[in-house]
């Protein structure tokens, strides 16, 4: 019998050798961007061969996740030009490899935000890929093999079978696919901190954006009572009577703020401007857990006193593993949970981008991009 | 307090740390003293000589104060020793803005029981009793229902608190306590009364979180940062549950006594950043017992994926918290003070079953001052305790 690493290492052999190959072959097309204006412009590149692991998408429609702006304008620093982002991949397997055993041609399926992993590992034994040292992102990432990975504003996609969904029956592709990130994101820790364990706890949500109404959707699927938490009262109406929450707090409103204080069993923090957990952490009931998924670009304010007095917690959380993944995937079909979207075309790429920096979209879009690519070379 | 203005900008946020200064407040009282009220001597019946700071130099003197006669549920107990904690010395400089004066602290108290109420029923004359850091809770929120008296709302604290009846709390640099039965606590046998009169506040403070937070089974790797009066107990403790130790300290010289004569599996200096490397993601947990304002990131970053950063220090001044580590390894930073009743007898006892002492400096009464001091500087291994039995005169 092989070791896993064994095999790995025939994988990676086999991989190199399709590589080769066929490197005039599987061509692909999508948008990318050149450099940090991020900019996204059309960008022809090729694809591997489909190995024997692997399956190959046909996109029909990817999200906008607000990574794919960070990432695209280099927020973070570690940007590999070009890039075309996209990890929230919904689309049709159109070929499958030979050792390929959960999905056949024809299949709807999903892909997110990793692409590969160890699979060898602590964590990837325990189906926490998504810890693995070794972990592969989506796009802007390199496989150990030194492809450059391209996401999914593009026309095909090839992965290996352990990192595709099955997109379920009932799952509407659109609306479903800002799950793959935005949805599995909130899942993960609702379970992880002990969220789901009983009903009728009291979760905050602070932030309405593309994480926060999902969260909003689950939280009310699991039992929980949900409080919208945010800067201002414009989202009030649609976060009670659309999206389902319990009630809505205003944190610039004093007197609404110290009337919550020590009323919420946890908080999901998915706000990635700067700002104190001060007032998130009074908000909590002693031995309350803050979440916090938000990625700021410079380090929180963590006051020490509350935290000690009230034994409370912050914790982060990153997506999921493959296999919570599909579990999400299999349990928002079954609760009719979908993202709201506005669906757009590639070709307005570029002005979605500019409308989400000013958090202007309700509340993912998401590029249409069979439709899109149907007139491209 | 610094910290409250320095680096809070929205009104929101001022609002709501004023709210938090007064919970503190109305636990610590006004001193609305008006012209009918009655000294710290006179307020109750029995005499007791205690030392006390009448203003944030923190200098202590004696003063005589009373104490309430026994209650029907109350245990009088002898004071024979007392631990010095370092949030005595906070309380008394005042650095926290809430003590009120004249304060007597002392939280870690314990002594031989010379009176009980009708109604007490856990405990007789003659018994080995300690106190720690409460003195009374309001035993009906969720929190005291669930054995957490340290997290109920109305808790009382057993010095610069205010008591059921509306006196001052006064704490066990004292020749006498009177305490209400729930919160005493029995103290084995084979525990020496000096030596383990810390545990009832460094002791329950490090044993709570190690075991709320799951870091108590055998094979798991413990970071201890600081090496003082709750970090040796808190590696003491650890290596008893089986759990392998690392000290985090700045301080080399403090390598061969944390190894040879606490336990310690390993010794890491903090400021020394190979060492720090080659630690990193080695550790299921950390408790954290500094509270001089710190970096996290190095600390988060020597936890395996998963782990737990657990403060039981307190900084005054918020700290920067590095949000990427705790997202891409799933590592979570956390906060934890004392334990309840139930759980500091149990502490008690499992430090009786596995023979932990806190490793002491027995000090008589009038050196307090000179302690004092010297802990200012961390100059101690690394618990003064006062030996109020023989040193404490009328």
């Amino acid at each position: 019998t092989k070791t896993r690493t064994q095999s790995l290492k025939e994988r990676e052999r086999e991989r190199r050798k399709n590589m080769a190959i066929s490197q005039d072959h599987n061509k692909a097309f999508g948008w990318a961007a050149n450099d940090k204006s991020g900019i996204l412009s059309p960008f022809h590149f090729s694809r591997r061969e489909n190995g024997d692991n692997d399956v190959t998408v046909t996109i029909l429609f990817c999200g906008v996740c607000h990574s794919d702006l960070h990432t695209i304008k280099n927020d973070w620093g570690f940007s590999q030009y070009p890039i075309i982002p996209g990890h929230e991949i919904v689309g049709i397997a159109t070929k499958v490899g030979k050792n390929v055993t959960k999905f056949k041609e024809g299949d709807r399926v999903g892909v997110g935000v990793i692409i590969g992993s160890c699979q060898s590992c602590e964590s990837c034994n325990q189906d926490l890929e998504n810890y693995c040292p070794q972990l592969v992102y989506t796009y802007n990432s390199r496989s150990s093999d030194g492809t450059r990975n391209q996401g999914g504003y593009s026309d095909k996609i090839v992965v290996d079978q352990r990192f595709v969904l099955s997109f379920p029956d009932g799952l509407p592709s659109d609306a479903g696919a800002p799950l793959l990130c935005a949805g599995i994101t909130v899942y993960s820790p609702m379970k992880y901190y002990g969220m789901t364990e009983e009903k009728g706890k009291h979760l905050g949500v602070s932030g309405l954006g593309g994480l926060g109404h999902i969260a909003v959707k689950i939280g009310k699927a699991f039992g929980l009572k949900v409080t919208v938490i945010s800067r201002s009262s414009e989202k009030e109406r649609e976060a009670i009577n659309r999206l389902g929450a319990d009630s809505f707090l205003i944190t610039t409103d004093p007197q609404k703020m110290k009337d919550a204080i020590g009323t919420m069993d946890f908080v999901m923090d998915t706000v990635s401007a700067e700002h104190s957990l001060l007032p998130l952490f009074s908000l909590l009931k002693v031995n309350g857990k803050l979440v916090t998924l938000g990625l700021p670009e410079k380090p929180l304010e963590l006051p020490i006193f509350p935290m000690v007095l009230g034994r409370k917690m912050v914790g982060g959380s990153q997506i999921g593993g493959m296999k919570e993944t599909q579990e999400m995937l299999d349990f928002c079909a079954k609760h009719n949970i979908v993202s709201d979207i506005e669906l757009i075309k590639m070709s307005d790429i570029n002005m979605a981008m500019d409308r989400l920096a000013k958090s202007d979209v309700r509340y993912r879009f998401v590029i249409d991009v069979a439709n899109s690519f149907s007139s491209a070379l | 307090m610094a910290w409250t203005t320095s680096s809070i900008t929205s009104a929101s946020a001022i609002v709501l740390f004023l709210h938090y200064i007064t919970l503190s407040l109305s636990q610590g009282g006004f001193s609305f003293t008006s012209p009918m009220a009655k000294s710290p001597e006179e307020q109750h019946p029995v005499n007791v000589v205690g030392w006390a700071a009448e203003d944030s130099s923190g200098v202590l003197a004696p003063i005589n104060i009373s104490r309430r006669a026994t209650g029907e549920k109350d245990v009088t107990f002898k004071v024979l020793y007392c631990g010095i904690c370092h949030t005595d010395l906070h309380q008394i400089k005042n650095d926290w803005g809430n003590t009120i004066y004249p304060v007597i602290p002392g939280h870690e108290i314990a002594g031989v029981v010379t009176e009980v109420g009708g109604k007490v029923l856990k405990f007789k004359v003659g018994d080995r009793v300690g106190v720690g850091c409460l003195v009374g809770s309001c035993h009906s929120c969720e929190n005291c229902a669930n054995d957490l008296e340290n997290y109920c709302p109305k808790m009382i604290l057993t010095y610069n608190g205010i008591y059921h009846d509306g006196t001052p709390t006064y704490g066990g640099y004292s020749n006498i306590m009177v305490c209400d039965e729930s919160f005493v606590i029995s103290i084995p046998e084979n525990l020496p009364l000096d030596a383990c009169a810390p545990l009832l506040c460094a002791g329950i403070t490090t044993y709570s979180p190690l075991r709320y937070f799951g870091l108590d089974k055998p094979g798991m790797h413990v970071g201890v940062v600081g090496l003082g009066g709750l970090g040796h107990v808190a590696v003491k403790l650890a290596k008893a549950f089986g759990v392998k130790v690392t000290v985090i300290s700045t301080s080399p010289d403090k390598k061969i006594e944390a190894i040879d004569r606490l336990g310690a599996d390993s010794f890491l200096v903090s400021r020394d950043p190979d060492q720090m490397q080659a630690a990193m993601g080695t550790m299921d947990g950390i408790i954290d017992t500094v509270s001089a304002t710190h970096p996290l990131l190095p600390l988060i970053g020597l936890l395996k994926s998963h782990g737990k950063l657990v403060m039981v220090g307190a900084p005054e001044k918020p700290l920067e918290l590095p949000v990427l580590p705790l997202l891409t390894e799933r590592k979570l930073v956390a906060g934890s003070v004392i334990g309840g009743i139930k759980e500091t007898q149990e502490m008690i006892n499992f430090a009786a079953k596995h023979n932990i002492t806190a490793d002491i400096e027995l000090i008589p009464m009038d050196y307090v001052n000179t302690a004092m001091e010297r802990l200012a500087k961390t100059d101690v291994r690394y618990r003064f305790v006062i030996d109020i039995g023989n040193t404490l005169k009328n």
